[in-house]
Formats: C-alpha cells, sequence, structure tokens
C-alpha cells in the first residue's frame, strides 16, 4: 500500500495511491498511514480520490487511523468517491468524520 | 427493447476458487467478468461489489480462520426480473449458534477512542441484499440473497 505524504506548516496530506483499501490492504493501509504521519502537525488530510473501493475493512483502518493520531491530531478525509461516500453514509461513519468533497476544498479550509 | 434482450442474456454460471488473503479480489473479478452482458449502472456494480466482498471476507475469516487449512467457496449466481439471486457455500465453520448474524448498527455517537473498526460488514450485506436466508447443510454453510440489479421491466 502506497501512499505520498506532503506537510505544510498546519496540516499534512496523506493520499492513498492504490485504487481500493479492501481486506487484503487494510493492514497495509495502515502500516503506511501510521508510518506517514509519525511527525504530522494537528490535522491530518486524508485524500481518498483515487480510491475507488472500500469494504468494511478499509473503512475500519481508517476508523483505526483516526483513532491512532487522536486526541492530538483530527483525521479528516477528502475526495471520495461514490462508493467510498456510500459505505461512509450507510454505516453514519460520514456523521464522525469532517469530509470535503475535493483535495481542494479541504486545502482551502485549513490554509484559511 | 434492444437493452432488455442484452440483460436477459446472462446465462447462469458458478464460481469455485479457494480461501485466501485475495480470495474476495479474485472471486470479485470472476464475477464481474460473467456480468458484463448486464451493462449495470456504476451504483449497481458498487453494490455487488461491496455485498460480495463482504460475504467472502466474512468466509476467509470466520469460516476458514485457519490460514494453513483453506478451503473451497463456491458461488452460483443467476439472473430474474427482479434482480440478481446469489448463493455462496463454503466447507467451513458454521455460523455462530447456526445463525447468520443480525448485523446491527454500531454505537458510533461516543468518543473516538470507543469508535468500532469492525463489524460494520453483516450491517451492510443486510442493508443492501434482499431475501437472505442461511442453512447449514451436513458440512456446508449456504446463503442465498438477491440483489436488486439489472432489474428487467415488464412493458
Amino acid at each position: 500500500m502506497e501512499v505520498s505524504a506532503k506537510t505544510e506548516d498546519r496540516f499534512c496530506v496523506v493520499s492513498v495511491l492504490h485504487e481500493r483499501i479492501d481486506a487484503a490492504a487494510a493492514l497495509e493501509f495502515k502500516d503506511a498511514v501510521r508510518h506517514a504521519t509519525a511527525s504530522a502537525p494537528p490535522v491530518v488530510i486524508l485524500d481518498l480520490h483515487r480510491v475507488n473501493f472500500i469494504d468494511s475493512s478499509g473503512l475500519g483502518a481508517i476508523v483505526a487511523a483516526m483513532k491512532h493520531l487522536a486526541p492530538q491530531r483530527a483525521l479528516v478525509l477528502a475526495g471520495l468517491t461514490p462508493a467510498v461516500e456510500k459505505v461512509f453514509a450507510l454505516t453514519r461513519m460520514d456523521t464522525v468524520f469532517g469530509i470535503f468533497g475535493t483535495l481542494d476544498a479541504a486545502l482551502t479550509a485549513h490554509r484559511g | 427493447m434492444r437493452r432488455l434482450a442484452a440483460r436477459s442474456a446472462l446465462s447462469p454460471f458458478e464460481i469455485s476458487i479457494h480461501s485466501g488473503p485475495c480470495a474476495a479480489r479474485e472471486a470479485l473479478a470472476l464475477l464481474f467478468d460473467s456480468l458484463t452482458c448486464l451493462k449495470l449502472e456504476a451504483e449497481e456494480t458498487c453494490l455487488v461489489r461491496l455485498v460480495m466482498a463482504e460475504m467472502l471476507n466474512n468466509i476467509v475469516e470466520h469460516a476458514y480462520p485457519d490460514p494453513d487449512r483453506p478451503g473451497p467457496i463456491h458461488i452460483a449466481c443467476h439472473h430474474e426480473p427482479d434482480g440478481l439471486h446469489l448463493s455462496v457455500s463454503d466447507e467451513g465453520l458454521p455460523m455462530p449458534d447456526l445463525q447468520a448474524p443480525l448485523g446491527l448498527p454500531q454505537e458510533i455517537d461516543g468518543p473516538i477512542c470507543d469508535l468500532p473498526e469492525g463489524g460494520f460488514g453483516w450491517f451492510l450485506i443486510r442493508d443492501l441484499a434482499k431475501d437472505l436466508s442461511y442453512q447449514r447443510l451436513a458440512q456446508e454453510n449456504k446463503i442465498e440473497l438477491r440483489l436488486a440489479v439489472g432489474l428487467l421491466t415488464s412493458d
């Protein structure tokens, strides 16, 4: 599971470069995010625009990443594709995360 | 009418794979190869992918929990006017209490540290699949369900 991380003063953007976070990739995803955010600022923006499928294991892994960063740092999500958005909506996890339609929207909100 | 004719063209088919870390990916690839002729909408594809991924992950995780002792997974699929009818069977451990889990919604209103990291699978299956039934037959688990996609309307 490859991710790329880019850090600015107040936040860091972690982009998932794979198109799915499923059961086979969930553990690697958790490790990759943990590694990429080891010295992250208070906000971590998870850029999911390339991800076109998550299952419940992928959802669990994203929740685990948020719990790992808390309470010092917040995880917000950006660029959810329709299939990913659907899983968050069905499980009501869209009420737990800050979600931005696009990475640009998330950047604008956190640079302001 | 051409679309109706194309949609009805799906012949019943079966898929057999072995459990393992990539079983869901393997089975989904085979499944969607066979479903091509239905020309499902993106949202329908998403529904099929999600339900079947959860079904297969459950089998890999719970029916065959010992990775050194994998076993067969068998999917049978046919298309009717009310959608795709799927039967998924394995020869692994039975469901607890010989019942498919209820898949109740998870408690997510507490503090972040208490958020659940699992247990969403059966909730998603129950939410998205229709007419789900589970049977333990001799040494076999068999779940039948319907996915309301590729519907054929009578007009």
